[in-house]
């Protein structure tokens, strides 16, 4: 007993010494064109943690710089592409986005930092791409989109680019409270050959390295992400879904009611976290 | 019967030592109150240099990704998950050690660590992984073999 006594110690040494201490000291602060992003906040009361930071803290100085300048952020080039969507006539009803919204993608300012949220008419919690799709069928006369895939991926995008600087504010409580519980249900539950649960990696060891990568509170306010692994914007049930294949469990279905319920709980975990869309990761 | 039983059975043994000795299954791996876990899997030596080469592969033992081992220093990006291995060798006996390869859920309670010889490891396996174990017996034992020379 004793030498596992003295192994918890060193774990827990370790843990401090290479913990957040470090990043804290010399953090270094994201602002884009002016507008200063929340890459920590005090936590939720309803967490087990003090405070939730962003992803991009976690990253390299270069994965940092290329958030911090438009230009150089090659997200971005996917929210143009999806602005040329916004614009474009399509479906049986001979609409396009910009039909409806004449005030631009600027209609949807807000609208980012209270998504997933319960859909009264739907009776359901919806993502942002279940309301895209939504319109996309009952108001255009159109194909929905695959959810996770590039088109839809970059319309999330482009309505998160609204909200950017806003504080993460989804709701928990209400008719949403039974999704939530299974979302929590889902990231304390430790799946796969490997047996590990979302907490496991990004609660128990944010901050460490696990060979490579710097662990992360895997947050997801700043998704829609722009991974340099990829090339690529990533939604976060296909992250994810990435995630669960890494532990070698089988991923729910993206878009799927288990992966909507750990989107809403994961991104109540980062209430009071600036939404960053898109932000760049490694 | 009993007889017919009793031939298959030696038959299966010889068979079994012709090719490699035998081994023992997941179900029958016998746990020490602490973890430990005295006999050996196969009945075969470890190679430490094969079990070096499991420790630092990311598809199979995978070590380096959560444990810092000096003797590799030539490898980048040891992991800081785990304690480091540093003299693994020397403070741990080799039952401990088994124990703590083939399901260190037995020796620390809650671990993060994955158990890399159990018959049922997690649920939702994806299916090419599904009924398998992380490790074969030998590749255990070569880890195990490779561990015990960390002894400093």
């Amino acid at each position: 007993m004793k030498k596992i006594t003295t192994l918890c110690a060193a774990i827990s040494a370790l843990a401090l010494s290479t913990g957040f201490a470090i990043a804290e000291a010399d953090a270094p602060v994201l602002s884009i064109d002016g507008v200063v992003i929340a890459t920590r906040a005090p936590a939720p009361e309803y967490l087990d943690i003090d405070e939730v930071i962003s992803g991009w803290v976690f990253r390299t100085v270069e994965t940092q710089a290329l958030q911090m300048d438009d230009f150089d952020n090659p997200g971005m080039i996917f929210v143009d592409q999806a602005l040329d969507d916004w614009n474009e006539v399509n479906g049986s009803e001979g609409k396009s986005c910009a039909s409806c919204h004449t005030g631009g993608p600027e209609e949807f300012a807000g609208l980012r930092t209270v998504l997933p949220r319960w859909n009264e008419d739907a009776g359901a919690v919806w993502t942002m791409e279940d309301y895209i799709n939504n319109s996309l069928v009952e108001h255009m006369g159109a194909e929905p989109w695959k959810v996770g895939k590039a088109q839809m991926n970059a319309m999330v995008a482009l309505i998160s680019l609204q909200s950017r600087g806003m504080p993460m504010n989804v709701a928990i409580d209400g008719p949403a409270a039974e999704t939530w519980a299974l979302g929590e249900e889902i990231y304390f539950t430790r799946v796969g050959q490997l047996d590990m649960a979302c907490a496991n990696c990004h609660i128990d060891n944010y901050g460490v390295m696990i060979r490579a990568d710097h662990l992360s509170q895997g947050q997801s306010n700043g998704f829609p992400a722009y991974r340099l692994k990829n090339a690529k914007l990533n939604g976060i049930q296909s992250r994810f879904s990435g995630c669960m294949k890494n532990i070698r469990a089988t991923p729910y279905a993206v878009g799927g009611p288990e992966f909507t319920a750990l989107e809403l709980y994961v991104a109540s975990r980062g209430n009071g976290l600036s939404v960053e869309g898109p932000s760049v990761r490694n | 019967m009993k007889h017919i039983t009793l031939l298959a059975a030696s038959f299966s043994t010889a068979l079994a030592t012709a090719t490699f000795a035998q081994e023992v299954t997941p179900a029958d791996v016998v746990f020490s109150e602490y973890g430990a876990v005295e006999a050996s899997l196969t009945g075969v030596a470890g190679n430490a240099e094969n079990g070096a080469s499991l420790f630092q592969n990311r598809k199979l033992g995978n070590c380096l990704a959560c444990h810092v081992n000096s003797d590799m220093s030539d490898q980048g990006f040891h992991g800081e998950v785990g304690p480091p291995l540093d003299g693994v060798g020397a403070n741990w006996s080799e039952a401990e050690l088994r124990g703590i390869l083939i399901n260190s859920k037995n020796t620390f309670d809650g671990t993060i660590m994955p158990a890399f010889f159990v018959e049922t490891a997690g649920v939702r396996t994806l299916d090419k992984f599904a009924g398998k174990t992380i490790l074969a017996a030998q590749d255990v034992e070569d880890i195990l073999a490779y561990l015990l020379t960390l002894t400093e």
